[in-house]
């Protein structure tokens, strides 16, 4: 007799839990040849809402959280995902060897962050020579809840956008990419399972058009990444609407190399620089 | 002949059912002994627990949207009682306090009332001078209720004297709980009489009154004392103002001005934090107690952080974008 298959229901990430869509709406996801492959769930305006609401909880904590110990927890997030090869292999669908090899470069890309968390301060931070008895630093510091369009592609680019937005103590709000979220909830099972406090990163799966004008308009939202926006009237909308609270942002590039070593772009993006003047031998 | 009246001589044990003495004692003579407030309150009808609970919880589905949303906001602002009531607090604090009451924010109502400790009462009432604003102040031992009667006597003089509109004082819940419904009911009317012209708001402070019952009790018990406005809680203990406690009491001040032809205010107060409590209690007066109630004259929210939420959700409706909290004062 065989067994009954059980079959993932595919959910949203949020604030550590895997909630469905408040709105109780899914959409059908299909292969590139148009095979049936799940139904995920469709977020909502509401949805982008709890989900910042989550992301701004867990700032303080995240952010307040040494370096050290976010490179570590990046460091965990890796070897899960190391562990998890075959299944997000299978997920990927594709080529087996390409799937794979996009799966070790998804873990590489994550370790290459990882390290970056405790050495970003003494590369973009300095120590001024000031004209007074002070001890003059910059450093640079999250800058909070950042809203992040993922690209297409379903696990490098996801996180080659993720892994800098939230390493340097920024946490995040990702709608996943709209053609292909599967992996994205998988991902987001390991981020739960990889000690990073519920919120840092949170996962939302449904309709670019509808959601990222809703994340770029939130006044609670401090940085906007846009990579994974292709239509030009929605980019320049986002772009608008984050104006108005003066979020960061990362402007549209679709065409972006993830394989590529990565710059310190993407990093620095969503840092804002403090300066603190220190008076000396008091 | 029951068998607990063998060797007792008590009319009736607590909890007894017995006739409704309301048809023979006045409502006016219910509180010349401790004997007729007695069979009085143990005579007003049980709290049917489950149905209360579920009628709450169904009212609190209404959907409020757009137009009807915007109204019930600015009518929430309208009856907020902005409240602090800290060991810290300081005269700073109670007047960036009573600026924000006065103008909370573009375009918004002005608040119903600061509610701030004794003490700081004249300072309220010196920077709301004008505004409209009423100032409330709690006394009598608030919050635990635990002092003399010439002290919570003497406590409210001295803060309706600094320039107090509204006197919310708790009841003696030990003395409550006992039984000795008399020494509660004096002590509201004593205090009431201290009051002078001001508003007198008794806090039943539900969340140790354990009992619907209980909590029905003490609403009529406060409102034949005198009370112009009954409020749930002194947001010190938890749980403090759940829907169907301020269901119960809705149901007390309807049943209470159907009775006398006066009428009596309700607060709940604490543990409402979002709009989305602020609409459930409004939806609770209009359905309970009517739309006479729903007026800053007659029904209070008692918050602190629901203001800042208020004004978010009213922001988010003009501008058509969430708020965030950067964008208001902090308190």
């Amino acid at each position: 007799m065989s067994r009954l298959a059980v079959r993932k229901t595919y959910k949203l990430y949020i604030g550590g839990a895997f909630p469905r869509s408040e709105s109780g709406r899914s959409y059908a996801v299909t292969s590139p040849k148009g095979d049936f492959l799940a139904n995920a769930s469709r977020a909502s305006r509401k949805d982008v809402r709890d989900a910042v609401v989550a992301a701004r909880k867990a700032f303080p904590g995240w952010s307040g959280a040494t370096a050290y110990n976010r490179g570590q927890i990046l460091y965990r997030i890796a070897e899960m995902l190391e562990g998890r090869r075959a299944q997000f292999a299978e997920e990927l669908g594709g080529g087996k060897k390409a799937a794979l090899e996009a799966v070790d470069a998804t873990v590489d890309r994550l370790v290459w962050y990882a390290g970056w968390s405790d050495k970003i301060a003494s590369v973009h931070g300095t120590a001024n020579p000031v004209a007074g008895p002070y001890f003059n630093l910059s450093s640079p510091e999250p800058t909070g809840v950042v809203g992040v369009v993922a690209p297409e592609d379903p696990l490098v680019g996801l996180i080659s956008v993720i892994a800098p937005a939230i390493v340097t103590g920024n946490t995040c709000v990702v709608i996943a990419s709209e053609r292909t979220p599967l992996p994205s909830i998988t991902l987001a099972e390991v981020l739960a399972t990889s000690d990073l406090p519920g919120g840092v990163v949170n996962v939302l799966t449904g309709h670019q058009q509808e959601l990222a004008p809703w994340l770029a308009a939130h006044m609670d939202v401090n940085g906007l990444d846009l990579t994974g926006v292709s239509d030009a009237d929605l980019a320049l909308t986002c772009e608008q609407a984050a104006a108005e609270n003066l979020k960061r942002v990362l402007r549209p590039s679709p065409d972006e190399d993830w394989r590529a070593a990565p710059a310190l772009t993407r990093m620095t993006r969503f840092l804002e620089t403090k300066t603190v003047w220190h008076p000396m031998g008091v | 002949m029951p068998p607990y009246r063998s060797g007792l001589d008590v009319a009736h044990l607590v909890g007894d059912p017995v006739e409704v003495s309301t048809v023979t004692t006045s409502l006016a003579d219910v509180g010349s002994s401790g004997a007729t407030l007695r069979a009085f309150l143990h005579g007003l009808p049980g709290v049917d627990r489950v149905g209360a609970d579920q009628r709450a919880a169904m009212l609190g589905t209404r959907s409020i949207k757009t137009s009807a949303k915007a109204m019930a906001i600015d009518l929430a602002i309208s009856m907020v009682d902005l409240t602090t009531l800290e060991g810290a607090d300081t005269h700073g604090k109670v007047r960036a306090m009573c600026t924000k009451a006065t103008h909370p924010g573009e375009g918004a109502p002005r608040v119903a009332a600061v509610c701030v400790y004794p003490d700081l009462v004249a300072v309220a009432a010196g920077a709301l001078r004008g505004s409209g604003v009423k100032v409330a102040s709690v006394a009598t031992a608030f919050p635990s209720g635990r002092s003399s009667l010439e002290v919570k006597v003497s406590d409210t003089a001295l803060a309706v004297a600094a320039g107090a509109d509204e006197i919310d004082m708790v009841i003696d819940r030990g003395a409550f709980l006992s039984g000795d419904y008399l020494k509660v009911y004096e002590e509201i009317v004593a205090v009431k009489a201290a009051c002078g012209s001001a508003h007198l708001k008794v806090i039943l402070e539900t969340g140790e009154l354990s009992t619907y019952d209980n909590v029905r009790r003490a609403s009529w018990l406060a409102m034949l004392a005198g009370a112009d406005f009954i409020k749930t809680s002194t947001g010190k203990v938890a749980p403090a103002a759940t829907p169907p406690v301020t269901m119960i009491m809705l149901e007390a001040v309807r049943d209470f001005r159907d009775e006398t032809g006066r009428q009596v205010g309700v607060k709940p107060a604490g543990g409402i934090r979002t709009t989305k409590d602020a609409i459930k209690n409004l939806v609770l007066v209009n359905e309970t107690a009517g739309e006479d109630w729903l007026s800053p004259d007659w029904f209070r929210l008692g918050a602190s952080s629901l203001l800042n939420d208020l004004l978010m959700q009213r922001q988010k409706l003009t501008t058509g974008r969430y708020a965030g909290p950067d964008y208001f004062t902090l308190d």
